[in-house]
């Protein structure tokens, strides 16, 4: 063992060494550490958050379903409703027109009758004036019975 | 043996004692006795030059191991990134070296100082790189300065750590640091009475306690030290003795070596961790 002054020379380059590696070292790497830590913790909270985002809209989703369910439903009911409030009223329309048609009918047979009516009792006026004329054996002047041919014939 | 010996090393040493204590000394600069600037050509002429010389080749190694880690450490820290490193990249050894110092020194430093996490991470890793140097083969770097050099009789040690004074100059720095911190946290009163009233909390036994404290608190680096140097110190020695076995150093290297590799990562551990545990004792009161 011999002493001498590289202990001194060591304890500076010692003293240097550990002054470069507190300010140039150690900060850095540990800044990058602490750094990585941030980011991996964010990442994990982010996925945790994310999840119950998940569980959220899951949820959401189930509850939109059962809204829109039930309101489907309720249009499916009330379309049905609807239907048979359109049948009802159809078949009153068709009932009244069908009155009406009847009713119409009705009208035109009754003109047909008078019609026809009127056709036979011009036609029976004419028969009587012929029957009339056989039994008189002579022609009966048309002019001077018109009258009471006429007469007649309203009577019919 | 010598025989053995002189084939292998190039004829260079005439006993094997001579081979061993060669590589013992150091390349030390310094003014001889007769007032001459030069290296020391023996190891005798080395311990006249006393203080005031250096072993040029201790701390040239030292130095160089000291830029080698910082080096690396600058150069992953310009490309490293928070995303998740590559595998099997610089970035990932650096970063786990951080972490182990980081949760060495969160286990045993209990107050908060900016300092001690760097100064343990470099404590380790310089001592580490020191004791590294243990595992190449004696002869290979004092053959190549030898020859670069053109000295034959060169003197070139290569693992610092085997030189008291690189040993003592880190735990002499940490020594200053436990009695600036202890002043700096306690006051001069509280880091007085660590000596005058422990263990026996009475003034009259004042000069008992400091009989019992003093020793205990001077012997922390001294034990830093002496227990690196001895460590290595041995451990050169059986690698030397090793090498003078001709070819049956070949597998008794390599155990010894893979023993070393043990005894380097633990010597290193043991003095960060010492480190840190003695500047927390600087920090706390008892």
């Amino acid at each position: 063992m011999n002493f001498n002054a590289t202990l001194i020379g060591q304890s500076i380059a010692f003293a240097f060494f550990v002054w470069f590696c507190m300010n140039y070292v150690w900060p850095p790497i540990v800044g990058i550490l602490e750094e990585r830590q941030k980011k991996i913790a964010d990442g994990l909270e982010a996925a945790a958050r994310a999840q119950k985002d998940l569980s959220l809209a899951h949820e959401s989703v189930k509850k939109q379903l059962e809204t829109t369910k039930h309101e489907a439903a309720a249009i499916i009911e009330l379309a049905n409703k609807r239907a048979n409030q359109i049948i009802d009223e159809s078949k009153i329309q068709a009932r009244e027109e069908g009155q009406r048609l009847l009713v119409q009918a009705k009208s035109e047979i009754e003109q047909e009758v008078m019609r026809a009516k009127e056709s036979l009792r011009f036609q029976v006026s004419a028969i009587a004036i012929a029957a009339a004329e056989k039994i008189l054996e002579k022609s009966v002047d048309k002019a001077a019975n018109e009258e009471m041919l006429n007469k007649l014939a309203s009577e019919l | 043996m010598a025989e053995l010996h002189t084939e292998i090393a190039g004829l260079r040493y005439e006993s094997a004692n001579e081979y061993v204590s060669h590589h013992l000394g150091f390349l030390t600069f310094g003014r001889n006795h007769e007032g001459h600037l030069g290296f020391a050509h023996s190891p005798e002429e080395a311990k006249e030059m006393g203080f005031w010389a250096i072993n040029v080749d201790s701390m040239l190694w030292s130095v160089l191991l000291g830029i080698l880690f910082i080096g690396l450490f600058r150069f992953v820290i310009k490309n490293a990134t928070a995303e998740a490193p590559k595998a099997k990249s610089l970035q990932n050894v650096v970063e786990i070296l951080i972490e182990f110092v980081d949760t060495s020194v969160k286990s045993a430093f209990y107050a908060k100082n900016p300092l001690i996490a760097p100064l343990a991470l470099t404590i380790f890793c310089w001592i580490f790189m020191m004791n590294m140097m243990d595992l190449i083969p004696v002869d290979w770097i004092p053959l190549l300065a030898q020859t670069v050099a053109g000295d034959p009789h060169l003197y070139f040690k290569v693992v610092p750590t085997t030189d008291i004074n690189i040993t003592l100059g880190f735990s002499l720095s940490v020594f200053v640091l436990m009695i600036y911190y202890s002043f700096k946290i306690k006051g001069p009163m509280g880091f007085l009475k660590e000596f005058t009233m422990h263990p026996f909390p009475k003034w009259y036994m004042a000069p008992l306690n400091i009989i019992l404290e003093l020793p205990g608190f001077l012997a922390k680096p001294m034990s830093l030290a002496l227990r690196l140097y001895g460590n290595f110190f041995a451990g050169e020695v059986i690698f030397l003795i090793i090498a003078l076995l001709g070819y049956w150093q070949l597998p008794l290297h390599f155990g010894w070596a893979v023993f070393h590799i043990l005894v380097v990562t633990l010597q290193a551990y043991l003095f960060m961790m010492l480190t840190i545990v003695y500047l927390n004792q600087a920090h706390t009161e008892h």
